[in-house]
């Protein structure tokens, strides 16, 4: 099943099947590590919620929910 | 003497500055977070016969992207004016460094990898294997860790002695074949024709009009190229590639031990962001910080004071015996020396205590995290959570605060952060606050007296905040109109700063800095402030006719035409404003002492100042327009009269329509 990033529980790992959305923010996304194939899960939620902060590529990354949401995900027992 | 070119590379927050900074023995200030130098600097270091010129480009995840840092990082490394790249990669995280290394490498031919902070990566239980990287790279490695000043011999001896490589040839799949067609028609390019032929494919403009000349490819044929690869996302195709060989090169390089710190640094990110007690411990730390300064402060300053008071019969005697004539030593002593030593006894204590603190701060990792907490507001304003880091240097200073609002991409969210800055009371404003709340809000004899001092100053800076929303908001839905623009921000690795070196090099950077340039503005201010109050016309000092000419608008907003004036006096820097204040007040003519702060109230008391009139100066010291020095900062930023104009007029008009509130309130 596939579900958006911003979408996915908090301390689960997920895996990276495709970046989507405007030029600029998904070649953003692929400097950061958002690769396809990569490994990724959401470590930790701001106070309001959004944005949510995501461990990639050894690197903890804040995104809000709005941009998370070009970035589609799988959980690996799927 | 041999002469070699340096351009420093490396992804954003891995002490590439430190790096900098004690190699050329310059003064950039480092900060623990992304996107700190946002130009390149250049600086020197001899060695031995050598002369190495380096320059320190912004961080940059990638060098292909398009974002304003990596513009200038990039087009760095195209021009080729430089000998050697040093790629610096941070030890703890060294995958996310490699992909930079082989970018660079795609372009370079002498590179040296630095890997940085290699004392927190063993102390992380991280191993690297330099031999077998260095013959995967094909390049030197270096370990280094520029706090410690290890390895960085080591690292002038490979730089000096760094041999040509082969440009990196990448196995890009299916889009060689295109490769090879585009390179034929790329001519006259001094650099890898494979790396622009890259750049051709992703169909980058921005290289594609630099290079115009020498790309050769003829329309029809380009056409064709992208017909066939209609179904390929060829951006895409690059990074998953240039991945692969990431992978390669670093397989059997890197062994970790255990991951306790990480668990430790999440732990601490988890409170700092929670729910409950992430905004709590955020005003929390400002509150703390305006605590310790405002009683760290008190003593030196009227220590400071009494001094420089004490020398100045001396000086008089001083100017007698030059026979200096008595108007001229008045105008010296009464108007430059008196203003001059006012500011330094106000302001350099408050400053030598606030900054290393507020450094201290910085370099551990806070901002960041005060960003990340706050970002849901911005977002609710159409705005950007860097913003967050804009408003806490504006703290410091709001020239700073508005040359760091760079670190935001869209030009739109970059202005609103800039128009808001001064919404943030700098340094300078601070104990001019502190002064009148102490007097009207606190009590003399208070015991809990800077306890409280610093828990109504957080108030108004919160005060402060809100605004900042509100306008940002306003902006954004008025003049700067726009959706929010995408936003990624890093949460750096906590990094304990070494004390000592935090103050030295807080107080070396900024406290000077901001303290030499309130002294050039206050001599000349002493001499204006002095011939406004001496010269008389008809009987009547100018100063006289200044404050009836002003006290109507003065009391529309609570105030009088003293402080009207003081306000406009203090336009060079905000410093200034309470000495000219007194000096109207009392009419003598000369700033008056400030050691006796009872006496001080007495005399604002005894000219008609209240609760209200207090609240009401407050209000408008926190928001008018910004400094010159700020305005002038801004100019430069914007690019744009009409913008700077509205960083003028805005906050003048949140702090005018204020005080009229309070005005008709009370």
């Amino acid at each position: 099943m596939t579900i958006t990033l911003d979408k996915i529980k908090k301390d689960e790992e997920v895996l990276i099947k495709r970046v989507q959305g405007e030029e600029d923010i998904k070649r953003r996304f692929l400097d950061l590590g958002f690769v396809p194939g990569e490994k990724t899960k959401c470590v930790l939620v701001s106070p309001f919620k959004d944005p949510k902060a995501y461990f990639i590529n050894n690197n903890i990354i804040a995104i809000r929910d709005k941009d998370a949401k070009n970035i589609e995900v799988f959980y690996e027992r799927d | 003497m041999k002469e070699i070119k340096v351009a420093l590379i490396g992804t954003p927050n891995v002490g590439k500055s430190s790096l900098y900074n004690i190699l050329t023995n310059n003064h950039v200030h480092t900060g623990n977070w992304a996107g700190k130098t946002v130009d390149f600097t250049r600086g020197e270091c001899i060695k031995k016969k050598t002369k190495f010129i380096f320059y320190d480009l912004p961080g940059t995840y990638s060098i292909i992207s398009k974002s304003k840092e990596e513009v200038v990082a990039t087009d760095f490394i195209v021009q080729e004016d430089f000998d050697v790249a040093v790629v610096v990669t941070d030890a703890t995280s060294l995958e996310k460094g490699i992909t930079l290394v082989l970018q660079v490498q795609e372009m370079v031919k002498k590179v040296v990898l630095c890997v940085n902070l290699i004392d927190e990566a063993k102390k992380k239980g991280i191993d690297i294997d330099k031999e077998l990287l260095s013959n995967n790279l094909g390049c030197p490695v270096v370990f280094t860790s520029a706090k410690n000043n290890m390895g960085l011999d080591s690292l002038l001896e490979n730089i000096e002695n760094v041999l040509e490589q082969n440009y990196l040839d990448i196995n890009y799949g299916i889009l060689n074949k295109y490769i090879n067609i585009i390179n034929d028609d790329i001519v006259g390019y001094s650099g890898n024709k494979k790396w622009l032929s890259l750049r051709v494919l992703e169909n980058n403009k921005h290289y594609r009009e630099m290079f115009r000349d020498k790309i050769k490819l003829d329309k029809n044929k380009e056409k064709q190229i992208r017909e066939e690869l209609l179904n390929v996302d060829i951006p895409l195709e690059i990074v998953i590639k240039m991945k692969r060989e990431v992978k390669n090169k670093l397989k059997g390089v890197v062994k970790k031990n255990s991951n306790n710190n990480l668990n430790k640094e999440r732990k601490i990110d988890k409170i700092l962001t929670s729910k409950i007690w992430g905004i709590p411990i955020m005003l929390l730390m400002l509150f703390g910080l305006f605590y310790i300064t405002i009683i760290g402060a008190n003593y030196p300053s009227d220590i400071l004071f009494s001094f420089f008071q004490s020398l100045e019969d001396n000086l008089i005697d001083g100017l007698n015996f030059l026979h200096i004539p008595t108007v001229i030593g008045d105008l010296l002593v009464n108007g430059v020396y008196k203003t001059l030593y006012w500011v330094i006894s106000v302001m350099m204590p408050p400053m030598l205590i606030f900054f290393p603190l507020f450094s201290f701060l910085e370099d551990l990792g806070v901002l960041p995290r005060i960003a990340f907490n706050m970002d849901k507001a911005f977002s609710k304003c159409n705005a950007c959570g860097k913003q967050a880091l804009t408003m806490c240097m504006g703290i410091g200073c709001n020239a700073v605060g508005v040359t760091g609002a760079r670190i935001i991409d869209s030009k739109r969210e970059r202005i609103i952060a800039i128009l808001t800055n001064v919404f943030m009371p700098c340094n300078g404003k601070f104990p001019t606050i502190i002064a009148i709340i102490t007097m009207f809000m606190v009590g003399l004899n208070n015991i809990y007296g800077s306890l409280i001092c610093a828990l109504i100053l957080t108030g108004f800076i919160f005060l402060g905040i809100v605004v900042t929303f509100g306008i940002s908001y306003l902006l954004s839905k008025t003049i700067l109109k726009g959706e929010a623009s995408s936003f990624t921000l890093e949460l750096p690795p906590y990094r304990v700063p070494k004390i000592l070196e935090t103050i030295v090099s807080s107080i070396k950077n900024r406290a000077i800095f901001v303290l030499v340039r309130a002294v050039k503005v206050a001599i000349p201010a002493g001499v204006i402030i002095w011939l406004v109050a001496n010269v008389n016309i008809k009987g009547l000092s100018i100063m006289e006719y200044l404050v009836d000419f002003l006290n109507p608008v003065g009391l529309m907003l609570g105030l009088d035409g003293v402080i009207i004036l003081a306000l406009l006096l203090g336009f060079p820097a905000n410093e200034i404003v309470v000495p000219v204040m007194l000096m109207c007040y009392l009419k003598t003519s000369t700033l008056i002492d400030f050691t006796n702060i009872e006496a001080l109230k007495n005399i604002l008391i005894v000219n008609g100042w209240t609760i209200k009139t207090a609240i009401c100066f407050i209000l408008l010291m926190l928001f008018h327009y910004p400094c010159s020095t700020t305005m002038l900062t801004i100019k430069k930023e914007t690019g744009s009269l009409y913008y700077t104009l509205i960083a003028f007029i805005l906050p003048l008009l949140v702090g005018v329509i204020l005080c009229m509130v309070v005005n008709i309130i009370f």
